[in-house]
């Protein structure tokens, strides 16, 4: 049985990461402080039916989603879409160049990818409907497993694989659609 | 595209995430190192998430961990 004794050193390092989440859900940096606020204090008062041993950080994030559904989506600031079109796979690899890039090294690669700027980045992973959102930042930007998505998303594995990875994709699209605007990828011939 | 870079590609984000049986994940494992064009695919959407993971990622400003604290101090009281 956990204490409240030791929720501030276990739960607190844990913020980074739920904040980066709060504020890719909530889109706006007062109401990812308050939604990180509020995941903290619910956890504190839950934090005697947690149990040691077992994962703390998808416990914190099964508690940030459920707020985040709770009193967040109700107060949505603009109308939002439900689905994505789904894209091919290895849509921005493609694009980019494919095997042209890889065959001038890793560090082409990398450097194609490293054009992004951490705005765009955010920005392409923002505007995704809010379910692929929640799966990609779970599953991308936090690494959980099919599985601790599923518990913390309460959904079964099948859709969080579906989300994921039509969300991966959706975001691929996006990033080649600012990196089009911006003339950092040229438009090519027979992909569109 | 052979059958096999077809059936890698399917299996893309599968693999990546480490979410496949051992057997699958093997037969996988040997297709991308008997195939540059899959090899290069594949090492192309490793680094990209990690460059999505690097540049997605905020730090937490320094009054909200003081108003966390304080806010979880007040129910102690």
């Amino acid at each position: 049985m956990a204490d409240q004794a030791t929720f501030a050193e276990q739960a607190m390092e844990h913020m980074p990461s739920l904040y980066t989440a709060a504020l890719r859900m909530t889109r706006n940096p007062a109401d990812a402080e308050d939604l990180v606020q509020e995941t903290y204090l619910k956890a504190y008062r839950g934090f005697g039916g947690f149990t040691e041993g077992t994962n703390l950080k998808a416990w914190l994030y099964r508690i940030l989603t459920n707020t985040y559904i709770n009193i967040y989506r109700a107060k949505k600031r603009r109308p939002e879409e439900t689905d994505v079109e789904d894209f091919e796979s290895l849509y921005l690899y493609h694009r980019l160049g494919g095997a042209e890039v890889a065959a001038a090294g890793r560090s082409a690669e990398e450097e194609v990818l490293d054009r992004f700027t951490e705005t765009e980045v955010k920005d392409a992973i923002e505007a995704l409907p809010e379910q692929f959102r929640m799966a990609v930042i779970l599953g991308d930007v936090e690494g959980f497993s099919y599985k601790e998505m599923a518990e913390i998303l309460d959904v079964p594995i099948g859709t969080v694989m579906s989300r994921l990875h039509r969300g991966r994709r959706a975001l691929q699209k996006r990033l080649y659609d600012f990196g089009r605007q911006r003339g950092l990828v040229p438009a090519r011939e027979g992909t569109e | 595209m052979s059958e096999h870079c077809r059936e890698s590609v399917d299996l893309l984000y599968h693999y990546l995430d480490g979410e496949l049986a051992e057997e699958h994940h093997i037969t996988i494992r040997r297709h991308l190192i008997d195939c540059p064009p899959c090899w290069s695919a594949f090492e192309f959407e490793t680094e990209l998430r990690v460059v999505i993971a690097h540049k997605a990622k905020e730090q937490v400003p320094a009054h909200l961990r003081q108003r966390v604290f304080d806010a979880i101090s007040q129910l102690e009281e």
